[in-house]
């Protein structure tokens, strides 16, 4: 992916006499999970940079991308099986963004041409990958992949998420949900002219656990047996404070 | 106010927890169960993923457990004899519990194992509840003594005897050693502590006296839990302590009014309402497991070959 993207911006680069270029802004530079976390709203904002008037004969494109850390996921199907329902199929995706928001000013179809999603991997169904033999019917799979996290705002098409003004400004708001998970996301700022590429910036926004959260989840992961031990030390002395405490009422 | 968990991932409501943590402390209050069969269900249903909520619940029964055996202790009302042959059970159990749920999550069937286990045995015990309490009923509105239990069975003539001067037994220790077996296999996958199935089996199959089989249950159940949690925390990493310290908050009040509450009320009335609870934690269970779900798809991590 990193890999796809650095030659995609070599290529911008070399094309002769980038007329528009993008300028960025965001409302925050990391997202820090703490114990009270209820999602997160990211503004995105920008401007286009000019050496010469803005073309008129062509449809300025801005596409904004939001991705999580990527992962290989299992999707199940469940059958009926003995008059129950039991997870039988099931199939490997070996790359999906545990998020991935797109923003755009107007319908994606009608800024980025066919050829150029499957470049660049902008749409949600692109950006999703399994490698190897695609089996019958792995569409379904990938598809409920979608619909799944979509449905868990995981998964987010913004057709007028880009508010785009005089050509020139635009800004898009991103909400993340609740339920992330940690990772270096990227943000991917696309411009289009005709349906092509002609500018993309790319930056980071770091998830990550901050605090208690972060001490507990190490903790949990790195030093299993000291964290299962204070589990139980904690769970004792709740339960021996809960005894003392009622014997105190009795009396 | 929402708290998100560091180890299930997810973000729910404090007060949730907090709430569902009082009612079934009240209800294990009333009724001197654990409620850990009733905890994890309900887990499942606010969206706590099924692997740390079973492996949470077994850390807060340890708590539960361990608050109520104090009280037995001072009564000494515990068979420590035949707690450590139960135990002894109890940890193979586990072991081999643990073992046959990571088995299961491999192949992405431990959602099914767990809640085909929960139908089972609600439905196996409420129903028993059930018509006992409702012949109960019947027999205390008619007047009719008690029938006494048969004291001698197949059980008495196991090899390898041995004495339980608490419990007032000299009896074989297999028995004792697979009811803690089949106590632990359950606590690992189910996630409770097992009691609602080895106080029926201490009393009818063991034959050992109503007075010491609570304290002595709890007491082999404290271990089985913590060896559970212990093994959950260091195989799979999902005991989440921020969940089980707001679900500990929530039970240790919650038992407290239940117990006053269950002082109040008739023992038959208490079983059937208990019954009638486990029949309907059941009927829910069965039903999503018998009725088309609405999305027949699922997400689960790659990697678990």
């Amino acid at each position: 992916m990193r890999l796809l993207l650095a030659l995609s911006l070599l290529l911008l680069a070399a094309l002769p006499g980038r007329a528009e270029e993008i300028v960025l802004g965001l409302s925050k530079d990391e997202v820090a999970i703490t114990a009270t976390f209820d999602g997160s709203d990211i503004l995105i904002f920008g401007a286009i940079k000019r050496d010469e008037p803005a073309p008129t004969e062509s449809d300025l494109g801005v596409i904004v991308t939001v991705a999580g850390p990527y992962e290989a996921v299992t999707v199940r199907r469940k059958e009926r099986r003995f008059g129950i329902w039991v997870n039988t199929e099931s199939v490997d995706i070996d790359v999906a963004p545990s998020f991935y928001a797109v923003a755009t000013n107007r319908p994606l179809d009608e800024i980025l041409t066919d050829d150029e999603d499957v470049a660049t991997r902008i749409s949600t169904g692109r950006a999703i990958r399994s490698v190897g033999p695609s089996e019958t019917g792995s569409d379904n799979f990938s598809d409920a992949l979608i619909r799944i996290r979509e449905e868990s705002r995981l998964y987010q098409t913004l057709s007028d998420g880009v508010w785009v003004k005089d050509n020139t400004l635009f800004r898009t708001l991103i909400s993340l949900p609740a339920n992330l998970t940690e990772g270096d996301y990227v943000a991917e700022i696309y411009l289009t002219r005709d349906g092509e590429v002609i500018d993309l910036y790319t930056t980071e926004i770091p998830v990550k656990k901050v605090g208690l959260e972060r001490w507990l989840y190490n903790l949990a992961h790195e030093n299993a047996v000291l964290y299962g031990l204070m589990s139980l030390a904690i769970a004792i002395a709740a339960g021996w404070g809960a005894s003392a405490v009622f014997s105190l009422f009795r009396r | 106010m929402q708290i998100y968990l560091p180890i299930a991932e997810v973000s729910v409501n404090a007060f949730l927890l907090l709430g569902l943590g009082g009612i079934v402390g009240i209800l294990s209050g009333m009724f001197g169960v654990g409620g850990g069969f009733l905890m994890t269900p309900l887990l499942f249903f606010i969206g706590i993923p099924p692997a740390v909520a079973v492996a949470t619940e077994a850390n807060q029964i340890v708590a539960s457990s361990f608050s109520g055996v104090l009280a037995h202790f001072k009564r000494k009302t515990v068979d420590f004899r035949m707690g450590t042959v139960l135990l002894i059970g109890g940890l193979i159990g586990s072991a081999l519990g643990i073992v046959i749920f990571n088995y299961l999550r491999s192949l992405g069937q431990v959602d099914l194992l767990v809640r085909l286990c929960y139908v089972v045995f609600l439905g196996i015990i409420g129903g028993l509840m059930f018509m006992e309490s409702l012949r109960a009923i019947r027999k205390s509105n008619a007047g009719a003594p008690v029938p006494t239990r048969r004291r001698h069975n197949w059980v008495h003539n196991l090899p390898f005897k041995m004495k339980f001067r608490v419990s007032g037994l000299y009896i074989s220790v297999i028995p004792p050693v697979l009811v803690g077996v089949a106590v632990g296999i359950l606590a690992a996958i189910m996630g409770v502590g097992g009691g609602f199935i080895m106080v029926p089996a201490m009393i009818y199959l063991l034959g050992m006296p109503t007075k010491v089989v609570v304290g002595t249950s709890l007491f082999q159940i404290i271990f089985v839990t913590a060896f559970t949690t212990m093994l959950h925390a260091t195989t799979n990493y999902t005991v989440d302590v921020v969940l089980a310290v707001l679900l500990l908050i929530g039970g240790v009040i919650g038992a407290q009014v239940g117990t006053r509450i269950g002082v109040r009320m008739k023992a038959e009335q208490l079983r059937i309402l208990l019954a009638i609870m486990v029949l309907a934690v059941c009927g829910k269970l069965a039903l999503d497991l018998l009725l088309e779900p609405s999305e027949l798809y699922s997400i689960g991590s790659a990697g678990g070959h």
